[in-house]
């Protein structure tokens, strides 16, 4: 019934074009063959759908890599993505037909039928059969690796330099395609049993719309089967029945590092950006490679010279035919980058693969494409969760105990770190408890086109969201940016990306060499794992990961606490305080006391070591007796000798602001504790005039944050007793707060009234009162 | 360090027969079987040299061994960099087996590992270029006769593979000397008015230590006439435990040592605190790890078991005790006395401590930092 084949331009029959996807040896075939064959219609493999979608692809624009993006009207997590690069067969032909006026249309299985059949999962282009036709054909070739072998065989053997017949290559691949699927069948995937009666039907309707001479891009492993003869019935039969869902299709922008295999929706390939070069080079592809790799390297300030581009280009060649391989091939030219430019080293070759390997190229796709799954998701949320978007600000008070305002936190929080800043957490009103949450909503229009942009993370916002934080759990610059990122996954309910984000911590925090860092990302994960209690979500990784880094922190602490400027011992006292809150929190929440008995340990080291900063040995002083870990008079004797007279007065007027500053009633200490007060006092007088100028700033800055009633109380012990030691003598106990000794003309004055009261009569001789 | 032994020496009394004596049968079957074309005055092609290095089963049936196990595609650049213009430096942390790679590399390529340059802190410009016999120089003036080659010089005129050992450490000056001979393929004697001209063949193996300190680095006009292959270590612990306990039972012997009854499973822990650290991650991989500044090379763990033993047999019951290796690990780790130690501490305290079973090595190790 169709007797035409590939490579038979003579029969008449349909092009047909058999091509591995993403390949770039296919993509130049695909282009000569049509440029040969001239035929009145294109058909590719893709949903019919999306014919709608086609004249887009000519639009100024549309830049690949971009994708075709199916989704289920009801369920935007049920998607599927036909992703196209600049060096894709289905890409150039569509590009072909719109250049020459030809009409273009794709002939698969109508994404309606597709995603009714398969769940939700991976990659709706490639082929995910039973068996790897590739690999069954590279194995007979004696290939271990079958990408190697399709590169060899028919990547490498482009119609580049053969005026032979351009269809030659599709002939002998349809050839041995054929001979698999007598030998596989079907290959053990039953849908394309459906999807090739599809398109059996299609090329048909295409035919009697545009005669014979149309042509067919498709997947080699389809080539057979469009040959066979099937009846029209046979087929239509076959496709009674199926499935549907009401499906959407648009195209979104894509990118180089998602058409590689090992992130996201693959499309299969490792190294998008070799295969754009291989695509893009007009001839001597290894030379313009290596100038490129030497290019990348000297903007990294590796001196890299025109003789190690020539070398790596002849060293290349000699691994090729050393290894049997028609032509060099991405292997080889890794290899020889590596001795040549990188002088052995894995570490730039790194840059190399990121860069230029897989590339950072970045599709765009006009603004014309229809709206993303992602917002209809979006929609959908704001609908249940009766949280319209408006124009006006307005206040949102959140009971997190609720399930609703629950939900509703959780969304804001996804849309914020997908970048859509519908709504900004404000200070709650009054209440400080963790189950209220404040927001600030404002709706914008420039938020529907944030939206679009994040569909690229996904057709829901709740894996959108998850994939955007796995991704910058990665790339994240800093270990307090994954710390703050873990935060806002466990506000946003994002359970299955924190697995991700916890390893992403935990590297980072056994890698990072500066303890302040460490020391600075703690609070926030004990933060967080109150949190995790409040929404009731598994925290226990979390904790390990917290517990961990604070090991780290009292192991690496101390040294770093020594010989520092007074800037960077103020920052240290900082991070002390905060260290200490959040090991705090960790032993509430983790329920072992390890953390908190080990920084204890670390504090003692800290407020008795003399190369500590002073306003850091004072904290922890501090830190340690209001723990009830030091003695009073343990820390009389800490004090005693951070004010005794062989230590500078600027060091010792830190210790007091360390111990006695800062915090909250931080004064109170001296105000109970008299003992503190007269050793503070004596060391102040004792100060000689010529320094006292130097430690005023200090002394002032300490005292002048005290509340007024502190410093008033503080004030009045001082005027009272210039030293208050003496007031013991008398043999009269002190009431805890008040002065030694009595007031005696106050106490007189008194004694008439006490008189008048107890009814004595006679006014009492002054000094009655006694 | 990858490396099979082959015991049975070719009816020579040398102590250690060179590699084209002791394969001499395998070269030969590869020769015979080699019909790929080889470079002039390759004595195997390409191909035929690297399955020498790697081993396999030729059509005949001879079975090649192995001489060199690890990546394919590390000895596939080494032996494709000596059929292209550029010398081979062979890289790699002490005891990576660069030696034993380049003198496999000379035998089978040129049939002769013997041109051989032995590089140290006193390598005299002579040899690399040339020297003279003085007696004759005097007695008759400059001539041919009173020339002295260097192995490099005869390489360059017989179209040979020259071997340069420890490259980084020859003196700057005298590395130097090497420029004129890779990029010019000319080795100019000004005495006699004439130049040796480097025939067809004529290449050079150098191997460098990547990680020792005090060495001369290599000039960037140097460096850019070699390709560099760096050489990895073992890369399974399994593999790393074999060649430390062969070697450590080797130096136990000559030491007189008494063999410990059980001390693998102190060696494997070594081997397993010096992975870690190596690699910056636990074995499970499940933990990153800070790595110290020192090499902590198979060597060393060798060395660190070595003085364990002797600790344990002069002081301790002859047993292998995780004290007697706590001291030596602390001191093969902390190279660097604040960064280093903060990076064991790290360790000892993150990891060790946790460890099922490693309660004794915790306490030796916290016994020994104190």
């Amino acid at each position: 019934m169709i007797p035409g084949t590939g490579g038979n331009a003579e029969s008449g029959g349909p092009l047909l074009l058999g091509v591995r996807h993403h390949g770039p040896g296919s993509a130049r075939a695909v282009l000569a063959a049509l440029d040969h064959a001239r035929p009145s219609a294109v058909l590719v493999e893709g949903p019919p759908e999306g014919d709608a979608l086609l004249a887009l692809a000519a639009h100024g624009r549309m830049r690949p890599p971009v994708a075709l993006l199916a989704h289920a009207v009801d369920d935007p997590g049920r998607a599927a993505f036909w992703p196209m690069a600049e060096f894709s067969p289905e890409w150039v032909a569509i590009r072909w037909a719109s250049s020459h006026g030809v009409p273009v249309r794709f002939v698969d299985l109508p994404a309606a039928h597709s995603l009714a059949l398969t769940e939700p999962k991976e990659d709706g282009a490639e082929d995910g059969r039973g068996i790897d036709p590739i690999g069954v054909l590279a194995e007979a070739a004696g290939y271990d690796d079958p990408e190697r072998w399709w590169e060899d065989v028919v990547e490498h053997r482009g119609p580049d330099g053969r005026p032979s017949d351009p269809r030659a290559p599709f002939t002998v691949l349809a050839e041995a395609m054929t001979a698999l699927r007598e030998a596989y069948g079907d290959g053990g995937h039953p849908q394309d049993a459906v999807r090739e009666a599809c398109m059996r039907l299609r090329l048909r309707a295409a035919r009697r719309e545009f005669g014979d001479d149309v042509a067919v891009v498709c997947g080699a492993w389809h080539v057979p089967a469009l040959r066979t003869r099937a009846t029209v019935a046979a087929d239509r039969a076959l496709l009674k029945g199926m499935p549907k869902v009401r499906a959407e299709l648009t195209w979104v922008p894509w990118t180089h590092r998602r058409l590689a295999r090992r992130s996201g929706y693959g499309a299969g390939i490792e190294s998008p950006g070799w295969y754009g070069h291989l695509f893009g080079a007009p001839d001597r592809p290894v030379e313009r490679w290596m100038t490129k790799v030497a290019g990348l390297l000297r903007d990294t300030d590796r001196t890299v010279s025109s003789a190690d581009v020539i070398e790596a280009v002849g060293l290349a060649g000699t691994l090729a035919a050393m290894r049997g391989r028609p032509a060099v091939g991405l292997t080889e030219a890794t290899d020889a980058v590596r001795a040549v430019m990188c002088e052995g080293s894995d570490v730039p070759l790194a840059l190399v693969r990121d860069r230029l390997v897989v590339g950072e190229t970045l599709g765009e796709v006009p603004e014309t494409a229809p709206a993303v799954p992602l917002q209809r998701d979006l929609d959908r949320q704001q609908r249940t969760l009766r949280l319209r978007p408006e124009a006006g600000r307005r206040e949102l008070e959140l009971d997190l105990r609720k399930d609703t305002d629950a939900a509703r936190s959780r969304l804001l929080h996804r849309l914020r770190l997908l970048g859509v800043h519908w709504g900004e957490p404000a200070a709650g009103r009054g209440s400080t408890g963790t189950f209220r949450e404040s927001w600030r909503l404002h709706w914008e229009p420039e938020l529907f086109v944030r939206i679009a942009e994040a569909g690229v993370w996904g057709t829901t916002v709740l894996g959108a969201a998850t994939a955007r934080a796995e991704t910058d759990a990665v790339s994240a610059p800093s270990l307090a940016g994954v710390t703050a990122l873990a935060e806002q996954c466990l506000l946003a309910g994002l359970s299955e990306a924190l697995p991700v984000v916890m390893r992403a911590l935990a590297d980072r925090a056994a890698l990072d060499a500066d303890v302040g860092h460490l020391a600075d990302a703690l609070p926030a994960l004990a933060r967080s794992l109150r949190y995790g209690d409040v929404r009731s979500t598994d925290t226990a990784a979390l904790g390990e990961v917290a517990v961990g880094l604070a090991e780290r922190v009292c192991v690496g602490l101390p040294s770093a606490c020594t010989g520092l400027d007074a800037d960077a011992a103020v920052e240290a006292q900082r991070r002390v305080d905060g260290v200490h809150t959040a090991v705090g929190l960790l032993a509430d929440t983790v329920g072992t006391d390890g953390p908190a008995e080990r920084w204890a340990g670390v504090l003692r080291e800290l407020a008795d070591r003399d190369a500590v900063a002073g306003v850091v040995r004072g904290r922890a002083a501090r830190l340690l007796l209001d723990g009830g870990r030091l003695g009073e008079s343990d820390a009389a004797r800490l004090m005693g000798l951070a004010l005794s007279p062989g230590s500078a007065p600027a060091d010792a007027a830190a210790w007091i602001e360390g111990f006695v500053g800062g915090a909250t009633g931080g004064g109170l200490v001296l105000v109970h504790d008299e003992r503190l007060l007269a050793l503070v006092d004596a060391w102040l007088t004792g100060i000689p005039a010529d320094t006292f100028p130097g430690v005023l700033p200090l002394l002032r800055r300490t005292f002048s944050a005290y509340e007024p009633g502190v410093r008033r109380a503080l004030g009045e012990l001082v005027g009272r007793g210039p030293d208050p030691g003496r007031g013991h003598d008398a043999n009269v106990p002190a009431a805890p707060g008040f002065g030694e000794g009595r007031d005696e003309e106050r106490a007189d004055a008194m004694a008439p009234v006490l008189a008048l009261l107890l009814g004595t009569g006679s006014p009492a001789e002054p000094g009655a009162g006694r | 360090m990858t490396v099979s032994v082959q015991t049975d020496a070719v009816g020579r009394d040398a102590l250690r027969p060179h590699a084209e004596h002791t394969f001499a049968a395998e070269l030969a079957a590869l020769a015979a079987a080699d019909d790929r074309p080889r470079p002039a005055r390759w004595k195997l092609s390409p191909w035929a040299v690297s399955t020498y290095l790697l081993g396999g089963t030729l059509p005949d049936g001879t079975l090649v061994t192995p001489k060199y196990v690890g990546p394919r595609r590390l000895v596939e650049v080494a032996v494709a960099t000596l059929a292209t213009d550029r010398a081979l430096l062979l890289l790699g942390v002490p005891g990576t087996a660069k030696t034993w790679v380049s003198e496999h590399l000379a035998a089978a390529v040129s049939g002769d590992s013997t041109l051989l340059v032995q590089g140290t802190a006193g390598t005299p410009e002579e040899a690399v270029r040339y020297g003279w016999n003085y007696a004759q120089l005097l007695a008759h003036g400059p001539s041919r006769e009173a020339l002295v080659p260097s192995p490099v010089m005869r390489a360059m005129a017989e179209g040979m593979t020259v071997r340069v050992e420890e490259l980084t450490r020859i003196p700057a000056d005298v590395q130097d000397a090497l420029i004129t001979i890779l990029s010019e393929k000319t080795l100019p004697v000004p005495e006699l008015a004439e130049e040796v001209q480097a025939v067809r063949g004529f290449n050079l193996v150098a191997t460098a230590n990547d990680r020792d300190r005090g060495v001369n680095e290599l000039s960037s006009a140097l460096r850019r006439r070699f390709n560099t292959v760096v050489l990895p270590l073992p890369a399974t612990p399994e593999a790393e435990v074999d060649i430390v306990s062969r070697r450590v039972a080797q130096i136990g012997h000559s030491l007189d040592l008494p063999p410990a009854p059980d001390g693998m499973a102190e060696i494997r822990r070594v081997v397993t605190v010096f992975r870690e650290l190596r690699d910056g991650v636990t074995t499970d991989g499940r933990t990153r790890l800070k790595s110290p500044s020192g090499t902590l090379s198979t060597a060393e763990a060798i060395s660190v078991v070595t003085g364990g033993l002797a600790l344990a047999a002069h002081f301790g019951d002859g047993v292998l005790r995780p004290g007697d290796v706590a001291a030596g690990i602390l001191g093969a780790v902390v190279r660097d006395p604040t960064a280093d130690r903060l990076v064991w501490q790290e360790y000892v305290e993150t990891v060790v401590r946790e460890r099922e079973g490693w309660k004794d090595f915790y306490r030796a190790c916290r016994e020994a930092a104190e």
